[in-house]
């Protein structure tokens, strides 16, 4: 079973997004910011991050540039979580070696196609 | 989602909390970049997790608020005591907003009018800031008609680094259409210079299909930024029909790319070689732009084939015809068989050359003869589609009908004789096994049921499932009519799919109440003969509450089939090649050393064996060594021992007769090179009866 590390602050979002990809046959790892995510990526290897930008402790794209960094980690594709509106975070994102982006709100059909897209069928 | 909003409504509270902490120190110490980035983050989420929810009002609300934060973030605005103090109250006005969320009440919209206003003023916008406008995803109508896009994609170098999996990508095009995709190699550097982490390979697409231009870009929306990307329609879908009337040439094309000229074109032309060897000598293109050219070429005369053939090259023809060409094939492969035999006994290399040739030959013949018998079952699927509406109106019940595997292809002559036993198995799952709608509501599925039709290949084998997500069988009760009816002794025992296919004896009905569609015992009698008459083999799997799945294993085609020729004897047998794993000794030690327990290993596992000379009680003694034949078969991996393996053998099948046709191990026999006759073995009821006698003897 392919596996998808979450990382976001709110639990609503978190646990939505475990929902829907619980269903979409998913197993799933959580973290609420970059620091927890790293330490998730201690021992975990991931098919996919999808991580939230604005987060306390260390925020989306700092995760980001962590993971393109190390040696284990850096061919996992990560989406980012962004609004209609941050066009601008999408690009940045884009620049540090995000792979694309799930943009909010979302709905289950929504994110499983886009994770379809990046991990294919 | 109604178990989130009250995560939602949790959270939000919790958060709205520390917010009020936070601003309560920020107005003490506003400088605080932390603090200011905590304030901005609580209405970020909020408004985040709102939205997913629909929360309009709220989302709207926070919207404003955050904007504002935002720019004191920027340090655009600085934190004063009127700003604190808007914000704590906008803070208020959000919690009461999400004490009932759904419904945001007149008071709450006027509420947040003035709080809008008033932050507005101060940050000095006093322009409603633009709303975030949620755009829907939504694809241009598929056009009806197809179109041919060539899409050129030069991925950069580092673009595995940001983690994109370009398989996934290519295939999600695939998904869209008849897809032909090239790719060029020649930058590909040598190994001393190569990298595996970089890309190097430059792809060509040919995409046929109905998809529109925007559908075919959504693709690569999250790689634009990290290739190089030409997607270009070459054909447009309303101008298709003229537009393909004429074939283009090789140099028309490299003409329209503004490759070359046609000036150039003609002077080569005259040269009368190979044109695009020409043009590659002359260096007006190179090697990959001809071969390019050459892959539209091709995929253009596909797509010709594929709107012509769908419009006029199909000839009818009487299956009769049809029938007889099988015939007359299967003779010949017979013929052949025999040819083949005799030449390998004289040394002549032209007659073999020649028999050969007549083996290629033939069995191309056979493949194409089959072929033209081959129909997709989509079509006898579609037909239940209405059947299913109709029995669920007139039964007072909910269904959708599931189809998969419609273009699973299968000889005619075993679709035609499918008809009845599928609408039989479809009434049968709808009538007794789907609750009506009250009850499916009590037990806590859905209203509707579903009853699904998967086809699928297995081996030469397909598997037609009919899944209901009813009530499933009650074992219990199907066996004590069982054994009410005599159909099961006293002390007999019967494991679950024997009791299960109970149902399908004549006269067997344990429903308690007859309709007219289903529960008089007359139709599931009828499937299961249909079935074996077609070779075919019935198996049944359900778990009370969640449902009941019917498995039919049919054979692909009912006149050749692959076979391993044994010897046991004197005598000849056929093994159907499909179900063949593999081919091993077995020398007197393995013998020895396995004897008690037939079994010998196989794998990393240990398989259980059966010696036919004893099966068919031949009580000479055995030989020195042994071939044994794994085989796949319904009741599992089964070993078969015979004297020795004689090879791969094509065979046509003829009946027994009908003085045979209860005869239990054999499917068949066939006509061998040689004149004489061999038996087709019937592998799944050989391992059944091994099986049934290795349970009674424990």
């Amino acid at each position: 079973m392919k596996q998808i590390l979450i990382v976001d602050d709110s639990r609503t979002v978190r646990d939505s997004l475990k929902f829907f990809l619980k269903e979409g046959g998913y197993d799933v790892l959580e973290g609420a910011d970059g620091v927890e995510a790293l330490k998730v990526l201690e021992t975990a290897r991931p098919n996919l991050i999808i991580t939230d930008v604005n987060m306390p402790n260390m925020d989306g794209l700092t995760l980001l540039e962590n993971v393109r960094k190390s040696p284990d980690h850096k061919f996992i594709p990560v989406l980012v979580l962004t609004t209609e509106s941050q066009q601008s975070i999408m690009e940045k994102g884009k620049a540090l070696g995000a792979t694309g982006w799930i943009v909010k709100p979302f709905d289950s059909q929504k994110v499983l196609a886009v994770i379809k897209k990046v991990l294919g069928g | 989602m109604d178990q989130f909003k009250q995560v939602f409504v949790e959270e939000a509270e919790e958060l709205l909390g520390t917010l009020e902490d936070n601003l309560l120190v920020l107005e003490d110490s506003p400088d605080d970049r932390d603090l200011i980035d905590a304030v901005f983050r609580v209405m970020h989420t909020i408004k985040g997790s709102a939205a997913m929810f629909d929360f309009k009002g709220i989302v709207d609300f926070t919207h404003v608020v955050e904007s504002v934060l935002d720019r004191v973030r920027n340090g655009e605005l600085t934190v004063s005591h009127e700003l604190i103090d808007l914000t704590l109250k906008s803070r208020d006005h959000i919690q009461s907003m999400i004490g009932s969320p759904s419904d945001v009440t007149p008071e709450h919209e006027a509420t947040s009018a003035v709080l809008i206003g008033a932050l507005e003023k101060l940050a000095g916008t006093e322009k409603k800031a633009p709303l975030p406008s949620v755009k829907k995803v939504q694809n241009d109508e598929d056009v009806e008609c197809y179109s041919l896009y060539r899409i050129l994609f030069i991925p950069d170098r580092e673009i595995f680094f940001s983690g994109t999996n370009l398989i996934a990508l290519l295939e999600e095009l695939q998904d869209l259409g008849e897809y032909s995709c090239y790719a060029y190699t020649s930058s590909i550097p040598s190994l001393a210079e190569y990298n595996p982490e970089m890309s190097y390979i430059r792809w060509e697409i040919y995409l046929t299909t109905k998809a529109s231009l925007n559908a075919v870009k959504d693709v690569f929306i999250f790689v634009e930024s990290s290739c190089e990307l030409e997607i270009s329609s070459l054909v447009e879908a309303s101008e298709l029909p003229d537009c393909l009337g004429e074939e283009k040439r090789l140099g028309e094309i490299l003409i329209g790319r503004g490759l070359i000229t046609p000036e150039e074109l003609s002077d080569v032309l005259s040269t009368q070689k190979p044109v695009g060897q020409i043009m590659m000598e002359n260096g007006l293109v190179s090697s990959t732009d001809v071969e390019s050219a050459l892959h539209q070429q091709q995929t253009e005369r596909k797509l010709r084939e594929k709107q012509g053939g769908e419009r006029e090259n199909t000839i009818r023809v009487k299956s009769e015809k049809l029938d007889s060409l099988v015939d007359s094939v299967g003779e010949l492969v017979t013929a052949q068989a025999r040819l083949s035999q005799i030449s390998s006994q004289y040394d002549d290399p032209s007659l073999n050359a020649l028999a050969e040739l007549i083996e290629r030959l033939s069995t191309e013949l056979r493949d194409n003869a089959m072929g033209l018998r081959m129909v997709p079952i989509g079509t006898t699927f579609s037909r239940f589609k209405r059947l299913v509406r109709d029995l669920s109106n007139s039964l007072g019940k909910e269904m959708t009908l599931v189809t998969r595997g419609g273009e699973t292809e299968l000889d005619k002559s075993v679709i035609d004789k499918l008809n009845d036993p599928l609408v039989h198995l479809i009434r049968n799952s709808i009538d007794h096994g789907i609750e009506a709608p009250e009850i499916r509501a009590e037990a806590g599925k859905k209203r509707e049921g579903t009853v699904s039709l998967v086809a699928d290949y297995s081996g030469a084998n397909v598997i037609i499932q009919i899944k209901d997500d009813g009530a499933g069988l009650d074992r219990e009760r199907i066996l004590a009519k069982g054994r009410e009816k005599g159909l099961v002794g006293p002390d007999e025992n019967l494991n679950e799919n024997e009791i299960f296919k109970l149902i399908l004896q004549p006269g067997f009905s344990t429903a308690q109440k007859i309709t007219d569609v289903s529960g008089r015992g007359v139709g599931m009698d009828v499937v299961s003969k249909e079935i074996e008459s077609l070779g075919g083999s019935i198996f049944i799997t359900s778990t009370v509450g969640k449902g009941t799945t019917i498995s039919l294993s049919l054979p692909l085609t009912l006149a050749i089939i692959e076979g391993l020729l044994v010897r046991i004897g004197d005598e000849k047998f056929v093994i159907p090649l499909a179900s063949v794993q593999a081919c091993l000794e077995l020398g007197q030690e393995d013998r020895e050393a396995h004897r008690e327990k037939r079994l010998f290993p196989f794998r990393g596992g240990m398989v259980p064996y059966i010696r036919l000379r004893e099966l068919f009680l031949d009580r000479r003694e055995l030989p020195d060594r042994e071939h044994l034949v794994v085989t796949q078969t319904e009741n599992g991996i089964f070993g078969i021992v015979v004297d020795e393996v004689i090879g791969d053998y094509q065979t046509v099948i003829k009946n027994l007769g009908r003085l045979y046709k209860n005869l239990q191990l054999i499917t068949g026999a066939t006509i061998l090179g040689d004149g004489t006759m061999a038996l087709i073995l019937d592998l799944n009821k050989i391992t059944a009866l091994a099986k049934v006698e290795s349970t009674a003897s424990l």
